[in-house]
């Protein structure tokens, strides 16, 4: 299991910004290892994110996606104690989600 | 002679692609436009990647605002904040023109979040960065180039 997402959801008004950082070493397939053999390649596909249990933003994204990946989006009609949660699911299957209430932190 | 046998051959490729793609259907009704876009992902030139994605006809368009460093020197790490004035986006495509693979991904905004997205991305040599916005049925790309500095002498 992966190590969990750092999420960061302050509001503006009545719109959440929204910072995720992911845990994931998103290895192309390009790269070789010391003894020159290919690394084989392992990221992130698919990124969802959920306000209260609804799904208000969607991702599909590469390989191109740096290490560690770090994204931002702004979700609309959020207020203090919403709960947002990001779900992310990578090429060999494996599955994180983790959740924040707005508002709660600062 | 070799030609009756290359039409042979097509046709038996093209009953098993269809009998392929019938059987995915089948097996997972709905999730055929959700699913992970492999073929774009895999494409390797911009073009077949967004022709793969039903976008290649784009228009180009001011209302799409990519802030990317002009040089990075760290090619690893290029920050991208993207930001759309068309009224009706739903999506945000991003192309990396030069890398091995140029489809870097498409962030769906359509269900409540407003037509922004921030990404770090690999940039594998200095390349324009194309961005491809869907908003009301239609296709708007912009473009910005992104310097990447070789031999690893910017610290």
């Amino acid at each position: 299991m992966a190590d969990p997402m750092k999420i960061r959801a302050t509001l503006q008004g009545d719109v959440a910004d929204v910072r995720v950082l992911m845990a994931h070493p998103m290895e192309t397939g390009q790269r070789k290892d010391a003894a020159g053999k290919i690394v084989p390649m392992h990221f992130i596909q698919t990124i969802t994110a959920q306000l209260n249990g609804k799904t208000v933003f969607n991702a599909d994204v590469s390989q191109a996606v740096s290490r560690n990946p770090v994204f931002a989006f702004k979700v609309k009609g959020a207020k203090p104690g919403d709960k947002l949660s990001i779900t992310w699911q990578d090429n060999k299957g494996d599955k994180r989600t983790d959740e924040v209430v707005i508002g709660a932190a600062s | 002679m070799h030609d009756t046998r290359r039409t042979v051959l097509k046709g038996i490729w093209a009953i098993g692609a269809l009998a392929s793609v019938a059987a995915a259907g089948l097996l997972s009704p709905g999730r055929a436009f959700a699913a992970w876009n492999k073929s774009a992902f895999e494409a390797k030139s911009t073009i077949d990647a967004m022709k793969m994605l039903g976008v290649a006809n784009a228009e180009d368009s001011k209302a799409i605002e990519i802030r990317a460093p002009d040089i990075a020197e760290n090619g690893a790490v290029v920050p991208i904040d993207i930001t759309s004035a068309i009224p009706g986006t739903t999506s945000i495509s991003v192309f990396i023109e030069k890398n091995p693979f140029p489809y870097t991904g498409t962030f769906d905004v359509s269900q409540g979040a407003v037509p922004y997205v921030h990404l770090r991305v690999k940039i594998g040599e200095s390349s324009p960065v194309r961005v491809v916005v869907a908003a009301g049925g239609k296709h708007y790309m912009a473009a910005k180039e992104v310097k990447v500095t070789i031999g690893g002498c910017g610290g």
